[in-house]
C-alpha cells in the first residue's frame, strides 16, 4: 500500500492486519494447549491403567540397578552404528562399483543380512561362530550382529545418497582433473553424507530399541536388568514399564541431538 | 589480438549415442588467444561437440588435443586405467564453465577455486588462494569469498565458476551455454566478464546463443546443423552474410527475435 501511495514510508498496519495476526497467535497457542493436553491426558490414563497394582517398592529398590543397564545399551548403539556406517559406506561403494566382484559382494551381503532375521543372526554370531571355535566376547558379538545388520540396510542408504548427488558435480570434479578417489572422498561423499543424516539418525534411534534384542545372548544391557530384577519377585509389569521409560527418554533425546545436527549441516546447504 | 599457434585440435569427431549420430565427423582447430563461438539450433551437436574436447563425453571416433596432450577416442576401453589417466591430463589443459554452474555447494567460493589448484596440481595453498584471489578479483567477486554458493545469485555463481576455471590456469576456456539458466537481467553480468576475458586474449570456446557476445567478443563463428559444421568464419561474415540456407534459417530466428 505504501508503495502505490507512493510517499515511501511504510503505513502503519491497518486495525484489520493486526486483528488478524492476534487471532492467527491465539488459534497457534490454543493448538498447543490442547495438543499438549491431550499427550498430559493419554500419559496420564496409559499409566494410571498400567500402575493399578504397582508395586513403587519394587521399583524404589532397584531402579538404580535397571538404569545402570542404560549404559551398556548406548555403549551397543554406538559401536554398532559406527559399524554399520563404515560398512554401509564400503557396501554402497561396491554397490555402484563397476567391477562385478565388488559389486556381488555387496549385494550378495545386503541380500543375505536382510533376508534374515535380526534375532537368528544374533545367536549365529555369539553361539554359532563358537561351535566353530571362534568365540567372541559377548558385547562384541552384538556389536558385530547389530552393526552387520544394520550396515546392509544402510548400504541401500547410502548408495542412494551417493546417487542423489547431482551428475554435474562429478562432471565439474571431473573437468578440474581431479582423479576418481579425490572425487568420491571430497566431492560426492559429503554431499551424500548431508543427504542420508536424516535416515542415519532414524536409524540409530531404532538401533537404541534393536539393542534390546541382545538380551538372548545375556548382555546385561537395560532389558536384560530390567527382566532379571523383574523376575525374582514377578513384578514384569514394573520392571518392563520402567525399562519402556528409559527407552523413550533416550530415543527422545537422540532425537533432538539428531535434529540439531541436521540443522548445522543445512546451514551451508543450496 | 594476434593469434598464436593452434592450441586446442579436434580431429574427425564422432559421436554416437545407441543409434543415434550426434556428431559425424567434426574437426576443429582453434589458436592461443582466439574466441570461437559455436552456434546452431539445440540438437546441431554443438554441447556435444564441446564436451567431446574434454572427453566429458567420449567420442566414439576422433581424436583430440591439448596443449601436448593428445588423446585418441577409445570407447571399448573407457575404464582403462592409462586412458582415463590420459583423460585426466588432458582435461588439465581445458577449463570448463557449465550451464548450471555446477559449484561445489559445500565449500565456500574461495575453497571452490581452491581445492582444484591444490588437490590436483599440488600448488601449494597459501600460493593456490593469493592465485584464486586474483581471478575472483577479476570476476569481481572477491568480497564474495568466503560465502557459500547458496548465498548467491545465479550471475554471482556463474561468476565464481569462471574464476574456478581460472584458477587452474587452463590454456583454454570451455563455455557450454554459461548463460542459458540466468535469469535474464543477470546475463549482462556474466558476458561481461567473458568478454573481458577474450579481449584480454583468453583462448575460449564458447557454446551459446548470446548473438550480441558473438559480435563484441568472437574471432570466429562455428556453425553446426545435423552433426557437422556446416559454414564459419569471422562473426561479420557468418552472421551477415551467412553463405548456407541452413545458416541464414538459423540466424532468423536468432537476429529478427
Amino acid at each position: 500500500m505504501a508503495a502505490i501511495e507512493g510517499s515511501g514510508a511504510v503505513a502503519p498496519p491497518a486495525p484489520i492486519v493486526q486483528a488478524i495476526a492476534a487471532a492467527q497467535r491465539r488459534r497457534k497457542l490454543s493448538y498447543q494447549l490442547i495438543f499438549g493436553a491431550t499427550w498430559f491426558v493419554l500419559i496420564a490414563a496409559i499409566v494410571l491403567a498400567l500402575t493399578t497394582r504397582f508395586d513403587w517398592a519394587f521399583l524404589a529398590k532397584w531402579w538404580q540397578f535397571i538404569l545402570a543397564g542404560a549404559e551398556v545399551t548406548i555403549e551397543l548403539t554406538v559401536c554398532s552404528i559406527l559399524l554399520a556406517c563404515v560398512l554401509a559406506v564400503l557396501g554402497a561403494l561396491g554397490r555402484l562399483s563397476p567391477n562385478p566382484v565388488a559389486n556381488g559382494i555387496a549385494s550378495l551381503y545386503v541380500s543375505l543380512i536382510r533376508g534374515t532375521p535380526l534375532l537368528v543372526q544374533i545367536f549365529v554370531w555369539a553361539f554359532g561362530l563358537a561351535e566353530l571355535g571362534l568365540v567372541l566376547p559377548l558385547f562384541w558379538a552384538g556389536v558385530i550382529a547389530l552393526g552387520v545388520n544394520y550396515g546392509a540396510y544402510m548400504t541401500e542408504i547410502f548408495r542412494a545418497g551417493i546417487q542423489a548427488v547431482p551428475r554435474g558435480q562429478r562432471e565439474a570434479a571431473q573437468a578440474l582433473g581431479m582423479p576418481e578417489r579425490l572425487i568420491m572422498r571430497r566431492i560426492v561423499m559429503p554431499q551424500a553424507i548431508r543427504i542420508v543424516i536424516p535416515a542415519i539418525g532414524n536409524d540409530f534411534i531404532a538401533m537404541i530399541k534393536d539393542t534390546s534384542l541382545v538380551i538372548v545372548i545375556g548382555i546385561q544391557e537395560l532389558l536384560f536388568r530390567a527382566q532379571s530384577a523383574g523376575r525374582q519377585t514377578i513384578n514384569i509389569m514394573e520392571a518392563s514399564l520402567f525399562a519402556a521409560v528409559v527407552y523413550w527418554v533416550l530415543t527422545l533425546f537422540f532425537s533432538y541431538v539428531e535434529q540439531r545436527l541436521e540443522r548445522r549441516m543445512a546451514r551451508s546447504d543450496r | 589480438m594476434e593469434l598464436g599457434e593452434v592450441v586446442v585440435s579436434a580431429t574427425g569427431i564422432e559421436k554416437y549415442f545407441g543409434d543415434n549420430h550426434v556428431l559425424r565427423g567434426v574437426s576443429l582447430d582453434v589458436r592461443q588467444h582466439e574466441t570461437v563461438m559455436l552456434i546452431g539450433r539445440s540438437g546441431s551437436g554443438k554441447t556435444t561437440m564441446l564436451r567431446c574436447m574434454n572427453f566429458l563425453e567420449e567420442p566414439t571416433v576422433g581424436s583430440v588435443r591439448i596443449g601436448d596432450i593428445t588423446v585418441n577416442a577409445d570407447p571399448l576401453h573407457t575404464r582403462s586405467r592409462a586412458h582415463r589417466e590420459q583423460i585426466r591430463r588432458l582435461r588439465l589443459q581445458a577449463g570448463m564453465v557449465f550451464q548450471d554452474f555446477n559449484l561445489f555447494p559445500h565449500m565456500t567460493v574461495l575453497q571452490n577455486c581452491t581445492i582444484g589448484p591444490i588437490k590436483v596440481k599440488g600448488v601449494p595453498a597459501d600460493q593456490a588462494v593469493a592465485n584464486a584471489e586474483r581471478y575472483l578479483d577479476k570476476v569481481q567477486m572477491l568480497d564474495k569469498r568466503d560465502e557459500y554458493p547458496s548465498r548467491l545469485s545465479g550471475g554471482q555463481k556463474q561468476r565464481v565458476a569462471i574464476a574456478r576455471a581460472l584458477s587452474m590456469d587452463p590454456q583454454v576456456l570451455m563455455f557450454d551455454e554459461p548463460t542459458s539458466a540466468l535469469d535474464p537481467e543477470l546475463v549482462g553480468e556474466v558476458l561481461l566478464v567473458m568478454e573481458t576475458l577474450a579481449h584480454e586474449g583468453s583462448t575460449m570456446i564458447v557454446v551459446s546463443h548470446e548473438m550480441q557476445f558473438c559480435r563484441e567478443a568472437a574471432d570466429r563463428v562455428v556453425f553446426m546443423e545435423g552433426g557437422v559444421v556446416v559454414e564459419q568464419g569471422p562473426p561479420e561474415q557468418v552472421l551477415n552474410a551467412p553463405e548456407h540456407d541452413e545458416t541464414r534459417q538459423f540466424l532468423r530466428r536468432f537476429l529478427d527475435a
